[in-house]
């Protein structure tokens, strides 16, 4: 298997940091939004934006929420690896709330759609929107787009994009990982 | 990743300490589920489920079916009552015909023992043992356990005294069962004439003297006196029964320790417990039925994971 770095830590921290302020530049002082970080892997994305918003950019009061979409998956039964749940944390109400669902890597579009299911259990939403790190193009199983992304990226099947943060792996950093 | 090792669950003796550490991690999610303001999630759209009481059930019966609502199966009740076995048509007959309905998953309560096991060799489907006769009653066991580890951290190391009705109750068998395998020392306590002879075989003593049983647990299950399934007197009245046996706010201020109290229902107030116990903060009753609905979901939604299509 070969790889190449597709962002270094100092183009993440550049990217986090411009995805805050298109963030404050829609939602303002977010007194009416939420960001919702979908478990397992967008929930580190998740706490380093709002961890940007609050420290750079003195957001006050920024709920962030962590939201598990094992039980809304389209491929439960279908896989032959069982499902593994996370915890779902989200101590508020959802209900005519602007709605930012996060996730590091947008791929077939279904684990946004299960996303979609699933925050609507907690009410209904005024507005939903999606950020992610990478966008990987042309790879869509559904028509879902993200209102902000990271980079976006042009990549086969036979490759797979990998997130590695400092909270799981010593360093910020995103591979192109190629199965030769 | 994980899965349970067994393809039904027909009792605790066929589980080990891995499934009920899964089902109690899995339940945990779907406690929280069941407290959001919209307590249904979809994982079993396609999953048909049909609940077969051959024997009378009130809160059994409505949490399976509230468990399986909750996750979205399709849900198809039959008691024996209401039914053609009243006409002479055998289990197999009956569950076969329901079964070409095209049901996924069965959940059944039968007065026999072993109904459930023998159900899983014949016919094509998920078995869920909801209470077979005095045999097992798996999911109240899981249950009881998943709530002593909600109020006490742990199961491992503590000690639960199951009173009363021994020798007629499958809530005691399972229970043990379950306990121990958790780690749990059980002991019974209730009349010679209820406790079952075999029961030292299952490393469980038996206590005679209520307080001294009390004194020496951190938890107390109590069980009914099943007086339907007595053909003979098992004791000489409920008056002396509750003497000796009922479980009272007197007796429990005697300890000087406070008691967890738990109770699988239905509860007679006044016999085997007053109802300042029943309804006291020491009581965990009422946590037990609640949590009866999310470990039903957690047993329910890794036996259907495990139904290929």
């Amino acid at each position: 298997m070969s790889s190449k770095v597709l962002l270094n830590s100092k183009e993440i921290e550049i990217i986090l940091h411009r995805l805050a302020c298109q963030l404050i530049e829609n939602h303002h002082d977010f007194s009416n939004t939420v960001l919702i970080g979908l478990q397992p892997r967008g929930t580190y994305l998740a706490n380093r934006l709002k961890d940007i918003l609050t420290n750079h950019y003195h957001i006050k009061d920024l709920k962030l929420g962590l939201l598990d979409i094992t039980f809304y998956r389209d491929d439960f039964r279908r896989r032959d690896a069982p499902l593994d749940a996370n915890s779902t944390e989200i101590d508020f109400l959802i209900e005519n709330k602007n709605v930012v669902l996060i996730d590091d890597v947008l791929f077939s579009g279904r684990s946004i759609r299960a996303g979609l299911s699933a925050i609507n259990d907690f009410g209904r939403p005024n507005l939903v929107e999606l950020l992610v790190l990478i966008d990987r193009r042309f790879s869509r199983h559904l028509p879902i787009q993200p209102n902000y992304k990271g980079r976006q990226v042009d990549a086969i099947n036979q490759e797979k994009v990998k997130v590695c943060w400092t909270e799981t792996h010593n360093e910020d950093v995103v591979y192109l990982e190629h199965n030769t | 990743m994980k899965q349970l090792s067994v393809d039904h669950l027909l009792g605790i003796k066929y589980l080990n300490k891995n499934d009920i550490d899964l089902i109690f991690e899995t339940a945990d999610h779907f406690k929280e589920v069941i407290n959001r303001p919209i307590k249904k999630v979809p994982s079993l759209r396609d999953i048909t489920i049909a609940n077969l009481f051959f024997e009378n059930s009130t809160r059994t019966k409505l949490s399976f079916e509230l468990a399986e609502k909750r996750l979205s199966a399709d849900v198809i009740n039959f008691s024996a009552s209401q039914s053609s076995v009243k006409k002479g048509e055998t289990l197999i007959d009956t569950v076969n015909n329901i079964l070409s309905m095209k049901v996924d998953i069965v959940v059944m309560r039968h007065p026999n023992v072993g109904a459930g096991v023998f159900l899983s060799k014949h016919v094509d489907a998920k078995i869920i043992n909801a209470g077979d006769g005095t045999h097992e009653h798996p999911t109240q066991a899981l249950l009881d356990s998943y709530s002593i580890r909600e109020k006490l951290g742990t199961v491992k190391g503590k000690k639960i005294v199951i009173i009363g009705d021994v020798l007629h109750s499958r809530v005691a068998l399972s229970n043990i069962f379950a306990l121990q395998l958790q780690g749990a020392k059980v002991k019974v306590c209730g009349p010679t004439t209820l406790i079952p002879k075999y029961i030292s075989s299952l490393g469980v003593e038996v206590e005679t003297d209520l307080k001294k049983a009390l004194a020496w647990c951190d938890v107390a299950n109590v069980l009914r006196v099943q007086h339907e399934r007595m053909d003979i007197k098992y004791f000489p009245s409920t008056r002396e029964y509750t003497q000796l046996f009922g479980i009272n706010q007197q007796v429990l201020d005697s300890l000087d320790k406070k008691i967890v109290i738990m109770h699988p229902g239905p509860i007679n107030r006044g016999v085997e417990i007053t109802s300042d116990v029943a309804d006291s903060n020491n009581s965990i009753i009422l946590n037990q039925v609640e949590n009866g609905v999310a470990v039903r979901m957690a047993v329910i939604y890794l036996l259907a994971q495990q139904i290929k299509r």
